[in-house]
């Protein structure tokens, strides 16, 4: 195993084989290698089913890839990820064949990496800080599909043995919530030694992972492992426990609970507050994308009941926007279509998703809003009454606000809506603990270093802190409140001596 | 996963079902409600704690057989599993304010018990308006009743009780005596009734909603209700709200909405069980 510190990549970069590596390709002939192409499943098939869309890369092409990437001297790719991947490391492993050695690279600062390959941005992140996308005007080293690809291969050739855990230290802490938050403090903290507990109110595990991003995006074998990973290293996992509710936060403690790390994401859908929003066939993506991922409601056997619409209109321009209208698409939409009050250019959405919803079909009615719901008759949505919208000119802060064009409103058909306009902060566990300092907006306030809230004990992180973010952002969080906790009970303890 | 530990029918259409769910009785309160789940690929649904015992560490569920999963509920019988969370929903405001009508008609009655109960020991002065089809189909009247000063009991058929809606009772009370608050738990349209009746009459109305939920926790939206003009989620904001501000006409609109889908998966499981 490779020990590293904050500034390894630095001392990695003087070995000997890496030095080697550099010279054996000149650099020209490394920019003239044209950047792999993902495989994928046909839309046309894919659009049948659930299946992954991207089926990975084989070890050549993963070689290859890496040949591209020139080592600078100083890599911008690493200051765009925000957990700080040595991703130049990690890539040269590849180069040299090295598979186990860069999984473990990748492992010492992002400990999902078959989650993050999957859905991370990289596009505004560490491919956007790439040297080919910034100097050399070309497509930069696809560094998400090389996490990808190392991170499946160590599970394909059995090779994931679980990190070693320090023995038990008798000191129990608990995880509120099992998103990715939850999971990455759950997997750092049973390192150290602690006994780990993740609370979780639904009856799965996986938070956003599990319920939201759908099956053709990510797996959800890929979630399962990772779970049976932490669970192998010893984290308990309780499933539909909601803490405030089942249990207090003082139930815990008398229970002996030393800290606690609260995960509890986002949860809470937005809606826009316009008429006929509360008819039936309207709904949030929340709603629907639980209905099909967790709930399993598209297939027959299955209880929970879904509406199969024919016409569907997917208000936002968002990740979740993407995976509803897409998952609509699979549940058998005539048309499937995208609402959004601005342009391509302002989506929020990841680049792939995008280009994946175009190849499926998906129509864009973009510079659009909804402003009214029109009921069949019967209570269910028939038609939505759009408006046209244009940007403006950007304003102080730079960015382009949409304005309604005068008098351009118009009826589309939809026998399904799917709101998808952001999510606010899951309530639950704020009112439960009177004294909690929390924003206008309902996200915990907490102490940026090391995730400590103002309660003593209690940390918090991922989308309950940062309103809805993204799953690097929520384990980056995990992680850096798993050490704030490890330092708190470290000093509380040697305070007793 | 939780085991049911015994299960008894209180009416050809209603089960009771008694779950060990020892941290959830703990913690129950009157107004509070349960999700359950059964099975793999069974449907996640709210039921309300009719009975909770803390030392025996049980709650008690009552349901109504109506569709895909009460159904499923009902067929349960002691050492099945099945899964449950909870407590949800806000507990309701127990207080003493004088006199109690407390109205519920089906199997809306469960939910009531517990509140009729608080209310009592809170040192109210309790009238109980129960109603339900026909005889076989009232519940809990012995229960109500030991917890209330009067019992009035209404069926359709007047096979049992006086014969009539349950508004034509309760209007009876709230002509002939003051009212300081009325809570009233039912199926929808009598719960929109009820409160048009006490609006006019000026007393002050609490109904607990019965909506279609998901989670029960706020992340999906499903329990969408209007109230005083405003959007609320039940399961987090309820269930029980000021029935005045309900706008009830949506709420049975809404809770119309899936009837299609459900019916056809009812259908099948019907025809597997026959
Ligand atoms: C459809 C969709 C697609 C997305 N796509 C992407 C993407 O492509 N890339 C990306 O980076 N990000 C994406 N995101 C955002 C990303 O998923 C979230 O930022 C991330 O999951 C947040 O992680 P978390 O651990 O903070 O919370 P969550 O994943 O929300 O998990 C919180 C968990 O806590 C549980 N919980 C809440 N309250 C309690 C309580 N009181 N007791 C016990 N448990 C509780 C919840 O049930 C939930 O399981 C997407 C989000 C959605 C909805
Ligand atoms: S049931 Fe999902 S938000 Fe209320």
């Amino acid at each position: 195993m490779v020990e590293q510190n904050d500034n390894s990549h630095r001392g990695l970069r003087e070995e000997a084989w890496r030095k080697e590596l550099k010279k054996s390709i000149p650099a020209r002939e490394r920019t003239a290698i044209d950047r792999v192409k993902m495989t994928e499943e046909d839309a046309a098939l894919r659009i049948k089913g659930h299946m992954e869309v991207n089926k990975g890369i084989t070890a050549e092409m993963a070689m290859q890839e890496a040949r591209r990437c020139l080592d600078c001297p100083d890599p911008q790719c690493i200051k765009g990820c925000p957990v700080g991947v040595d991703i130049p490391t990690f890539i040269k492993y590849i180069e040299a064949g090295a598979f186990a050695s860069a999984v473990a690279s990748i492992k010492e600062s992002n400990v999902f990496p078959s989650i993050c390959g999957r859905v991370c941005p990289q596009e505004i992140q560490c491919e956007a800080n790439c040297i080919y996308a910034k100097k050399l005007n070309k497509e930069p080293v696809a560094i998400g599909y090389l996490e990808r690809f190392v991170a499946d291969y160590e599970y394909m050739a059995s090779r994931v043995t679980p990190p070693e855990t320090a023995p038990s230290n008798h000191t129990r802490i608990a995880i509120i919530g099992s998103g990715p938050a939850g999971l990455a403090a759950a997997g750092d903290l049973v390192k150290h030694g602690y006994e780990v507990t993740v609370f979780e109110a639904l009856h799965e595990f996986g938070g956003v992972l599990r319920y939201g991003i759908p099956e053709f995006r990510l797996p959800k074998y890929i979630i399962d492992r990772e779970i049976k990973n932490l669970q192998k290293m010893g984290v308990k996992f309780e499933r539909n426990i909601i803490v405030g509710k089942t249990v207090t936060f003082s139930d815990l403690e008398d229970e002996g609970f030393r800290a606690f790390f609260v995960g509890s994401g986002a949860g809470l859908p937005n809606f826009m507050n316009i008429p006929g929003e509360n008819l039936n066939g309207v709904l949030s993506s929340n709603e629907y994308l639980t209905r099909v991922n967790l709930m399993g409601a598209d297939k027959p056997d299955h209880d929970t009941p879904v509406y199969f619409g024919k016409n569907v209109a997917v208000i936002g321009g968002g990740n979740t926007a993407m995976d509803s209208v897409r998952t609509a698409k699979r549940l058998g939409a005539d048309r499937a279509m995208i609402i959004y009050r601005r342009s391509f250019d302002e989506m929020p959405a990841r680049q792939e998703e995008i280009r994946h919803a175009l190849e499926e079909g998906i129509e864009f009615l973009n510079l659009h809003n909804p402003v009214e719901y029109i009921s069949n008759g019967n209570g269910h949505v028939s038609r939505i009454k759009v408006q046209r919208m244009m940007l403006s000119e950007p304003d102080a802060s730079g960015r382009k606000k949409p304005v309604p064009v005068e008098d351009s409103e118009y009826f589309i058909d939809a026998d399904l809506v799917i709101v998808s306009v952001g999510v606010s902060p899951n309530p639950l566990v704020p009112r439960s603990m009177p004294g909690l300092h929390v924003s206008p907006s309902g996200t915990i306030l907490v102490n940026a270093g090391e995730m400590n809230s103002n309660i003593e004990g209690v940390f918090a992180g991922g989308d309950i802190v940062r309103g809805g973010a993204t799953v690097i952002l929520a384990m980056g969080d995990g992680r850096r409140a798993a050490q704030g906790i490890h330092e708190y009970l470290q000093k509380k303890a040697k305070s007793v001596e | 996963m939780n085991r049911v530990i015994a299960k008894e029918y209180l009416s050809p259409y209603v089960a009771q079902i008694i779950i060990h769910a020892p941290l959830i009785a703990r913690k129950r309160q009157a107004g509070h409600f349960v999700i359950i789940k059964i099975g793999e690929k069974g449907e996640r649904i709210p039921l309300t704690i009719a009975k909770a015992d803390a030392d025996k560490g049980t709650i008690t569920l009552i349901v109504q057989k109506v569709g895909l999963t009460s159904h499923k509920v009902a067929s349960l019988n002691a050492g099945d599993e099945i899964d449950v969370v909870g407590p949800l929903g806000n507990a309701t405001h127990i207080e003493k304010v004088g006199t109690v009508l407390c109205a519920g008609g089906g199997v809306g009655i469960a939910p009531l018990l517990p509140i009729v109960e608080a209310m009592k020991k809170a040192g109210n002065k309790i009238i109980s308006i129960l109603a339900a089809k026909s005889k076989d189909l009232l519940i809990l009247e012995n229960e109500i009743r030991s917890h209330s000063d009067e019992l009035i009991i209404m069926t359709d058929d007047g096979s049992f009780g006086q014969k009539g809606l349950i508004t034509a009772g309760m209007e009876e009370i709230l002509k002939a005596q003051k009212i300081d608050l009325c809570v009233t738990i039912g199926p929808t349209i009598m719960m929109k009734y009820a409160s048009l009746l006490t609006k006019k009459y000026n007393v002050p109305t609490i109904a607990s909603l019965n909506t279609i939920m998901v989670d029960g926790t706020g992340m999906c939206g499903a329990c969408r209700v209007t109230v005083g003009g405003q959007v609320k989620f039940a399961c987090v904001d309820g269930p029980e709200f000021n029935a005045h501000e309900v706008d009830f006409d949506e709420l049975l609109m809404r809770l119309g909405g899936y009837k299609n889908e459900e019916s056809q998966r009812y259908q099948k499981e019907l025809e597997k069980t026959r």
